[in-house]
């Protein structure tokens, strides 16, 4: 009656195997991590885009209300944080419960040349979009030749 | 469910320019959204965290087996942005549940509020729990 049981287990314990195995060839030993480099999976996922004008940022949160964001910027540093709560509904079975809840706060290095004075920020689909303008002495400059 | 007919074909609709640039490079495997499933004396819902998907850009679809949930990122960026750090690199979420016989899946309902999606499933009217009068004699 359990003769299926075993098979899975055992498929299991291989699978746990070769996990160990991955880790031991990509894990955290084996190549330097950024210093300010954080584990997959961190809430909320981060894409950092550039033009010559501007450094786009963009932070998947979703379920919290523009307010809920706290940005601030030192030098070329964003730092973003907040709180996302989800309400635990009360007399249910949960099965799944995999979705982030809590403080997060995320930091993200700019390139050197943004301008900390101009930062819009806007929150959209769950996504925060945050534009921050390079300093004009920083982009490219065609220079002539006389 | 009130999102179906018009996001039934996902593919077909206008792809986003911003999808379209990155249909090339990405890879085939969609983004599986986080969720949150329970059970209530009502039925099941469920939340899934589907950053940057409009209501447009969001297909559901639930027979009595399965529920499909597909949706595309579209986000607004300037031409020619170079990237620079990407967590996400997919525009594309799937997942699907299978569903069981206890649950109607024709009054299903669906809502999207920045970028989490909920779905609640009722049980059908002749299954929700009752309680149960134990009358002392």
């Amino acid at each position: 009656m359990f003769g299926n049981m075993s098979a899975l287990e055992t498929l299991v314990d291989e699978l746990r195997r070769m996990e160990g195995g991955i880790d031991q060839m990509f894990g955290p030993r084996s190549t330097p991590a950024g210093i300010r480099s954080v584990a997959r999976g961190t809430f909320p996922p981060i894409n950092v885009g550039a033009t010559d004008n501007e450094v786009h940022v963009y932070l998947f949160a979703p379920g919290l209300d523009a307010k809920g964001f706290n940005i601030s910027i030192q030098q070329n540093l964003l730092l973003v944080s907040g709180s996302r709560k989800l309400p635990i509904k009360e007399k249910a079975i949960y099965f799944r419960q995999e979705r982030f809840g809590g403080e997060f706060r995320r930091v993200i290095t700019l390139p050197e040349d943004v301008d900390p004075e101009r930062v819009e920020a806007k929150y959209r689909d769950g996504v925060l979009q945050i534009v921050l303008r390079r300093r004009e002495t920083a982009k490219p400059r065609q220079i002539q030749i006389n | 469910m009130n999102d179906q007919q018009q996001v039934a074909t996902p593919s077909s609709s206008s792809a986003s320019s911003s999808a379209a640039q990155h249909s090339e490079r990405e890879s085939e495997y969609p983004l599986i959204p986080p969720a949150d499933v329970y059970q209530d004396g009502e039925g099941i819902t469920l939340h899934l965290d589907m950053p940057g998907v409009s209501k447009d850009r969001l297909n559901i679809q639930a027979d009595k087996n399965t529920l499909v949930i597909e949706g595309d990122v579209q986000i607004a960026m300037p031409a020619g942005m170079e990237p620079l750090y990407a967590e996400i690199q997919t525009t594309r979420y799937q997942r699907s549940f299978t569903l069981s016989g206890e649950l109607d899946a024709d009054k299903a309902a669906a809502n999207l509020s920045n970028g989490v999606l909920s779905v609640s499933i009722p049980l059908r009217a002749e299954l929700k729990p009752r309680k149960i009068e134990i009358k002392v004699t």
